[in-house]
């Protein structure tokens, strides 16, 4: 279309080629708008919105019994409230127990993940049984596990019964987190397993091959050739369950309960927040949270150089790209 | 012409930054709302027509036949059941949030007798006359006490629900002893069943005590029951007295002493029924909907015909069952007030809530079907039903109840752990309150 209207008028070459990018910039921007619109709705504006929802208070209760209407912007005093005496050591209490969910879920769902994916990737009669069935807890929803195993934990379940004592485990103290560590891992290691198999699969048989000839040891081969290769997709996998498991919520607050110190972790104080309709003070812990979690994924991503969004370039192009996509 | 790219960019950042700053603004004027629409105050109801009733998930099934009657009889005036989900937590946020965004979606609210102060607190049910429910009178005085906020009506009580002390009948009999009036009694009672050989492993009592809304009942009954008060009649907390620490300190030494089994520190409504069925329970506190499933012959009950009810012990005589319940309350924003009022009135109406019984066993609110032969018949616990719900107290009428009820508990459970000192709990939910009650 701009190209027929630059031949009507013919300016000098230079401008033209300027204008016939100009012509495809401007296409490009209208063919993606679409897209652009969309994110900006379901991406941008509910971010902002809870930055300034996180700005503002509300329902302070009159003189006549009825609570004031509207809201008053309030600044920073949210989040000043949030590290302020009890609400204070509850906040880093909370922070502490998301910070140790996700740094103990996450070392053994990978310890299981990768075990799972090494048996589901062997060739071996009743293989597709055995996928299947290490799939089965990834595909229960979070809430209907938290749920069973709230079940397998009560005072007269399962798990009392088959270790022969009594424990209390919806109770505060190590049995609590231990529970949701357990229900956890159960959960969620298939998904690495899953990620790690994709991984497995791309491995050539060659390379296994000529390590044998070369007399390596399984250990070697492993360390040396399975790790090294199924590094990207395992990091990946990693990375998602590190950003699952820091806004944990499901589990500790079906499986053990709301308001239990031992268990309650950042996504559950913005929940119990919100509840009570205090929406200002709930978006300031909610915003800590998306903060926090930015900020572990920017440093696992610089750190061991995870390449979520490069994956797709780099195998596109050739290895020469691939220095530029790594430094 | 880079002039003119920058100014292509200038142009779509000016549209994107402006979009955002219309969907801000038309956020914003839902958050700031124009005050006083609620129609608050205590006038007229008016408007007619069609309305639709918001009610959490029906377990008992007789809902539909009740709104059917009513329908029945109001052809231009039909009321549609919504259902919410059973979870009343999850019950009240679907309330609030159609009250944030002044839907006129839900006429009729089947609200949780603690909810009323803090939807009437942010106007989002309408308060009732007085004049126009006749019938209050004729309903059990301590469940309309539950539909006030500061002395005005805002909600009518449907149904209620009330504590009752479940007992081995067989086992007491055996031991000689009647159903205890006291604690004292209860623990006396106690020890002469477990005598029995065939009593030796049960455990004496248990309620609910897991932190959650059970806890906040519990703990509520123990203080009433030995003459204190968590919130006082006058509206302020006052729950640092030697009355309540006798009542706390029922609990916590009867967990101290094993009396109450350890396990009933997890215990909801439910596993402290299977305990009971179980014969794991001597005594057992709990809601009228135990009655029925005790008494299955299927096998689920391995103590049928077993077991007896009494109203709850105390320290000194009878105790104080705190009170349960739904009371349906108008929406602010329906148009259809006077359809809402007709059909509040006519669901609390003497013969529905007599068809609600028969087949439901839900608890009425209207006092003299407490009485009727033909229902005591059917259901032996109307009687101390009636005695519990007829003393109950209801649990602090405030309109931050969320912060309250996790502070009872908070502070409950650290006692009953044996983390804190009763004293020192009481102590410290009494400067709690104080805060968060500011009447």
């Amino acid at each position: 279309m701009s190209q027929s209207a630059s031949a009507v008028e013919p300016p000098p070459s230079k401008v033209r080629r300027t204008s016939f990018n100009e012509g495809t910039g401007r296409l490009a921007a209208l063919l993606l708008s679409p897209t652009l619109i969309v994110l900006v709705l379901v991406v941008v504006y509910p971010i902002i919105s809870a930055l300034r929802e996180s700005l503002y208070t509300s329902g302070g209760i009159g003189d006549d019994g009825f609570v004031v209407e509207g809201t008053q912007f309030v600044g920073l005093d949210n989040f000043a409230a949030i590290f302020s005496g009890e609400t204070g050591e509850r906040f880093w209490n909370a922070f502490y127990n998301t910070t140790f969910f996700t740094v103990t879920c996450v070392v053994l769902e990978t310890l299981l993940g990768v075990l799972m994916a090494l048996v589901m990737h062997k060739a071996f009669k009743g293989r597709s049984i055995v996928r299947a069935s290490i799939l089965v807890p990834w595909a229960i929803p979070t809430v209907v596990s938290a749920l069973l195993w709230k079940w397998i934990f009560q005072a007269d379940g399962v798990a009392n019964a088959v270790l022969g004592t009594q424990v209390l485990w919806s109770t505060e103290g190590w049995q609590s987190v231990l529970s949701v560590i357990i229900a956890d891992t159960w959960k969620t290691a298939p998904f690495i397993g899953l990620l790690v198999l994709a991984g497995l699969q791309t491995i050539p048989d060659e390379v296994y091959e000529a390590a044998k000839v070369d007399g390596a040891s399984p250990w070697k081969t492993f360390t040396r050739i399975t790790l090294p290769l199924v590094k990207p997709a395992l990091l990946v996998a990693v990375l998602f369950r590190i950003l699952d498991t820091l806004r944990i919520f499901d589990l500790p607050y079906v499986l053990v309960g709301p308001n239990k110190e031992s268990v309650e972790t950042l996504s559950i104080l913005a929940f119990l927040e919100a509840n009570q309709t205090r929406y200002g003070p709930a978006a300031a812990y909610a915003t800590l949270l998306f903060v926090y979690v930015a900020v572990v994924a920017y440093a696992f991503v610089k750190l061991l150089g995870a390449d979520v969004i490069g994956e797709a370039r780099q195998t596109g192009k050739k290895a020469g790209r691939r220095k530029k996509g790594g430094a | 012409m880079r002039f003119e790219r920058s100014h292509t960019r200038k142009a779509v950042a000016l549209t994107v930054a402006s979009s955002l700053v219309l969907f801000a603004a038309a956020c914003g004027s839902g958050d700031d709302g124009s005050g006083g629409s609620g129609g608050s105050s205590g006038g007229a109801l008016e408007g007619r027509g069609p309305i639709k009733f918001a009610t959490g998930k029906d377990t008992s099934g007789n809902l539909k036949n009740q709104v059917d009657a009513w329908n029945a009889q109001h052809a231009d005036e039909k009321v549609e059941i919504t259902e919410l989900p059973e979870s009343a937590d999850q019950q009240r946020n679907q309330m609030i949030s159609n009250a944030q965004i002044k839907s006129t979606e839900f006429s009729v609210l089947n609200l949780d007798v603690v909810w009323t102060a803090e939807f009437a607190a942010n106007r989002w049910i309408t308060e009732l006359p007085e004049d126009q429910f006749p019938d209050l009178g004729k309903l059990l005085p301590s469940t309309v006490e539950t539909g006030k906020y500061r002395d005005k009506l805002y909600a009518v009580p449907v149904t209620s629900d009330g504590g009752l002390l479940y007992y081995r009948k067989d086992l007491l009999d055996k031991a000689g002893v009647k159903a205890p009036t006291t604690w004292a009694e209860m623990k006396d009672a106690c020890a002469k069943v477990k005598a029995l050989p065939e009593a030796k492993a049960a455990s004496c009592y248990a309620g609910q005590f897991e932190k959650y809304e059970g806890l906040t009942v519990n703990f509520s009954e123990a203080i009433n029951g030995a003459g204190g008060v968590v919130v006082g009649d006058d509206g302020k907390p006052n729950v640092d007295t030697p009355e309540a620490l006798e009542g706390l300190n029922f609990l916590v030494d009867g967990f101290k002493s094993g009396e109450i089994p350890k396990a009933a520190i997890t215990y909801q409504e439910e596993p402290g029924r299977r305990a009971f069925q179980e014969g794991n329970l001597i005594f057992h506190r709990n809601w009228p909907y135990v009655y029925a499933l005790a008494n299955k012959t299927d096998g689920s009950s391995k103590i049928a015909g077993k077991f007896g009810v009494a109203p709850l012990p105390g320290l000194k005589g009878p105790g104080v069952s705190t009170l349960g319940g739904h009371n349906y309350a108008i929406s602010a924003f329906t148009p259809n007030k006077a359809t809402a009022a007709d059909f509040i009135k006519f669901m609390s109406s003497e013969e529905r809530q007599k068809a609600n019984v028969e087949k439901t066993s839900q608890a009425p609110t209207w006092a003299s079907l407490y009485d009727d032969p033909e229902l005591n018949k059917q259901f032996p616990y109307l009687a101390p039903l009636k005695a519990s719900i007829g003393s109950a107290k209801s649990r602090p009428q405030v309109v931050k109840y969320g912060d309250v009820t996790t502070a009872i508990q908070e502070a409950a459970y650290g006692a009953l752990n044996g983390t804190t000192p009763p004293k020192d709990a009481l102590a410290g939910l009494q400067t709690k309150l104080s805060t968060l009650i500011t009447q």
